[in-house]
């Protein structure tokens, strides 16, 4: 299921310090024309369809078509990403429609405690830094042959 | 018109790309889940004069196995003891599995989960009332390690809400190793081993995608945590849809590459993972046979996995096939015997099932339920909702096919290829798994390469750490590399290989492609060069044929196996003339030659076992059924690289833990 970038809509992140989905794209796909400014996913069928070029376009301007092997046209499914939910619209091909939200994270973004200042004290034991800190003891097999 | 015989992408390569060199201490490859758990622990251990770098072929917020996230953490021990998560895994995995490994990343994967929770991973929690709470309501009940308690789906698997689990896990492991610390977009092609000091790892070597430049990053200690292998055998979509692959298709094989190319042992190669999923959309089926307790039919509507003749079946390879939960392996080959039989297609019957579970709930609920099963595929693989929308597909009135899909190769999830690592340094284990490093001590992780590490599918024998234990497991062989790197602060690594010869082994791709490229009036057809795109498809028909791919329902011979080892060679051969015009293209010209190594790996590995460990795997028909006198043992390879040879050979499994 391919992503494809709507000429209208893609301003190929002018007003940004990097083209969104060429940033995001795990295949390497997205690139941008620098000519025409627009963005575009440059091998179809290495596309996983993780979405990820979609939900962080700022203008929308990315969406899916079904892989042409073997999904009949007429249907689609877009997220929205906010900052504690995705929304999903989901169309079917008889024109049903279904909306989803999801839950996505219970923190605000960049909150994730990293234990910055967390400092593990014996490089010798077998456990992690936070493991040492919360004074967890290492479980031993309960039987061995 | 313009003819097409120029380069298709928009960053061009060119002959003489700059050079970067760097050293630090500890380089982390990779940027999956493993990557990350590494990521978040180098620090915590390092001491102030030690340096870290990790490199990412993508960016980390989006890399690796989870880039799309996850409905469920398939690895939680709670409850359960270590104990019998070794017995869980080693039984899934026909018996032959590192139990020190396993009962050592058991001790430790809880905390990764927690967390996890701590860093807004929304976990699914059981209200007292015994109701599904997820998100802010789960939140609500107190955390995984305050002692709330989990939505189990089995034994092991908790469920979440977990779009942006990646993101999530990513910020952590990005503000814990510093954003200078991490180079993204590089794709390590190569590692090097010292030009002076016998098997020891001194750096490795790779290229921009975004920009024309080499480069070299010198290191005491390295960790391998590049992911499995995808699209190594013909997939069954072979248009657009090949990207549509089970675990994410840009996991080329990097992992197993990089390591055996320097002569770090690999061990049961063999082992491959064809898992069965919605058919084409490759669905999740774990929440649809766990969670809502559907059933999978045959053609003629028979439960065939609850009849006598799959009973009779199984017990064929008791004690595994007559354990109270049936190996992912025999389920395949349940499926694969129906098939055979023409008594496919094998159908989820998602309608019973929803059905059944209707009887007890009010309308909200059901809204509930009917939202749980589409969340399932949204939060990991969209395109089988939209495969739903787009055949008019309501779980609750049509079943959907189930399919087991082309081989993949990982270690990480119900598979367990990758190297021979050692286990921890800990009196119960034995000393055969312990692997000693030049200075006589034992690195947990250390593959046989000194310096060495490796995580996540890179580690062999120790299947179904999934995400959790990816992410624990990076942290443990982090924590070793800087033990490490301790212990050799003397050590000042000398890559054996020029800036030249460095230049000239990345680049060779784009050479070939400028030098020829003019030659015909159509890029990709040229008797000088091959382009990648072309080598995929030829290492897929090879295998997809004579490898046990779907083409044979995962069959092959000994008189297969030698044709297709034939055709990997020339491959291989074929491969010094590969053409890359852009840097997305020399990407994918490196990949093919990470996933020919790595596939060719691990037919030779099926080549030298001389049974059939895994029916619903792998057969091979010469030796059919399992063989515990000769072959209840690893399988493990070495490539020499000095002299450029294969060694194989057997290596003693141990029991450690007894029967439950």
């Amino acid at each position: 299921m391919p992503s494809f970038v709507i000429t209208e809509k893609c301003d190929g992140c002018k007003g940004g310090d990097k083209t969104a989905c060429m940033y995001i794209c795990p295949n390497d796909l997205m690139v941008l024309e620098p000519n025409e400014m627009k963005a575009y996913n440059q091998e179809p069928d290495q596309c996983w369809e993780c979405f990820s070029c979609v939900k962080i376009c700022p203008t929308q301007a990315i969406e899916v078509r079904g892989y042409s092997d073997f999904v009949p046209l007429g249907s689609s499914i877009m997220p929205m990403l906010g900052t504690e939910d995705v929304m999903w619209t989901c169309k079917f091909r008889n024109g049903t429609i279904k909306r989803f939200k999801f839950p996505i994270r219970t923190t605000p973004e960049g909150g994730a405690n990293a234990y910055l200042d967390l400092k593990g004290k014996n490089l010798e034991s077998g456990l992690l830094s936070t493991e040492e800190a919360d004074g967890y003891e290492l479980p031993k097999p309960k039987a061995t042959v | 018109m313009a003819l097409p015989n120029k380069p298709p992408g928009e960053l061009k390569a060119v002959r003489d790309p700059e050079f970067e060199e760097r050293e630090v201490d500890i380089l982390i490859i990779g940027g999956g889940m493993a990557a990350c758990g590494a990521a978040f622990e180098v620090k915590k251990w390092m001491s102030d004069d030690q340096t870290v770098l990790l490199v990412d072929k993508a960016a980390l917020e989006r890399s690796g196995a989870v880039a799309q996230g996850l409905s469920a953490i398939n690895t939680y021990i709670g409850e359960n003891s270590p104990d019998d998560y070794v017995r869980m895994v080693r039984n899934d995995l026909m018996g032959i599995v590192r139990e020190d490994l396993i009962f050592d990343l058991g001790c430790h994967v809880d905390d990764s989960v927690h967390l996890f929770e701590e860093w807004g991973l929304p976990i699914w929690k059981t209200s007292e009332e015994g109701k599904n709470l997820d998100g802010k309501k789960g939140q609500k009940m107190g955390t995984l390690k305050e002692g709330s308690k989990p939505v189990r789906t089995g034994k092991w698997q908790i469920m979440i809400n977990g779009e942006s689990y990646k993101r999530i896990v990513a910020e952590a492991a990005k503000l814990a190793i510093g954003e200078d610390n991490v180079l993204e977009r590089v794709f390590i092609v190569e590692l090097l081993l010292d030009a002076n000091k016998e098997n020891q790892v001194a750096g490795a070597v790779g290229f921009s995608v975004r920009e024309n430049k080499v480069f070299l990053i010198k290191c005491k200690t390295a960790l391998i945590a590049c992911g499995g292998a995808v699209n190594i055998y013909q997939p069954r979509s072979v248009g657009e849809g090949k990207g549509r692959a089970w675990y994410p298709v840009w996991n080329s094989g990097s992992s197993y590459y990089l390591g055996m190319k320097i002569g770090a042992e690999l061990s049961m190669m063999e082992n491959r993972f064809t898992p069965s999923r919605f058919k084409d959309g490759y669905g999740p089926v774990g929440a649809w046979f766990l969670l809502f307790k559907a059933k999978t039919l045959n053609g003629l509507g028979e439960n065939y996995g609850a009849g006598e003749a799959a009973k009779a079946e199984l017990e064929r390879y008791a004690p595994y096939g007559t354990a109270a939960v049936t190996p992912t392996c025999l389920r395949n080959h349940l499926m694969l015997f129906e098939m055979k039989e023409g008594r496919g297609p094998i159908m989820m019957d998602t309608v019973s099932a929803l059905a059944e579970l209707g009887k007890t709930m009010d309308k909200k609920e059901l809204k509930h339920l009917e939202s749980e099963a589409w969340e399932d595929f949204l939060d990991m693989t969209c395109g089988q909702a939209n495969l739903w929308c787009a055949t008019n597909t309501l779980p609750e009135e049509r079943n959907s096919e189930v399919m087991p899909t082309e081989p993949y190769l990982l270690g990480s999830h119900s598979g367990c290829c990758g190297f021979w690592v050692s286990g921890p340094d800990y009196d119960w284990i034995p000393d055969a798994y312990k692997l000693k490093a030049d200075n006589g001590k034992v690195y947990n992780r250390m593959t046989t390469v000194n310096g060495l590490f490796t995580a996540g599918d890179g580690v062999g024998c120790s299947g179904h750490k999934f995400s959790s234990g990816s992410h624990s497991e990076g942290r443990i062989a982090v924590k070793e590399m800087v033990r490490y790197a301790r212990d050799h602060a003397d050590y000042a690594p000398q890559a054996s290989m020029s800036k030249d010869e460095i230049i000239d082994l990345v680049y060779k791709p784009v050479r070939t492609y400028l030098d020829h490229c003019a030659y015909t009036t159509a890029d990709d057809i040229n008797p000088n060069y091959i382009k990648p795109n072309g080598m995929m498809y030829r290492m897929m028909k090879a295998t997809h044929e004579y490898g046990g791919g779907t083409a044979t329902y995962y069959q092959t011979s000994s008189k297969n196996l030698e044709i297709v080892m034939e055709m990997l060679q020339l491959m291989r051969e074929d491969n010094e003339k590969l053409a890359a015009g852009d840097l997305h293209e020399l990407m994918r010209a490196w990949e093919i030659q990470h996933r020919i190594w790595t596939v060719e790996s691990h037919l030779r590995h099926i080549q030298f076992r001389k049974e059939t460990r895994y029916p619903g795997f792998y057969y091979q028909a010469d030796y059919p059924g399992q063989d515990d006198k000769n072959w209840f043992c690893f399988v493990n390879s070495q490539y020499d690289p000095n002299e450029q040879k294969w060694d194989i050979f057997k290596k003693d499994y141990i029991k450690i833990f007894p029967d439950a």
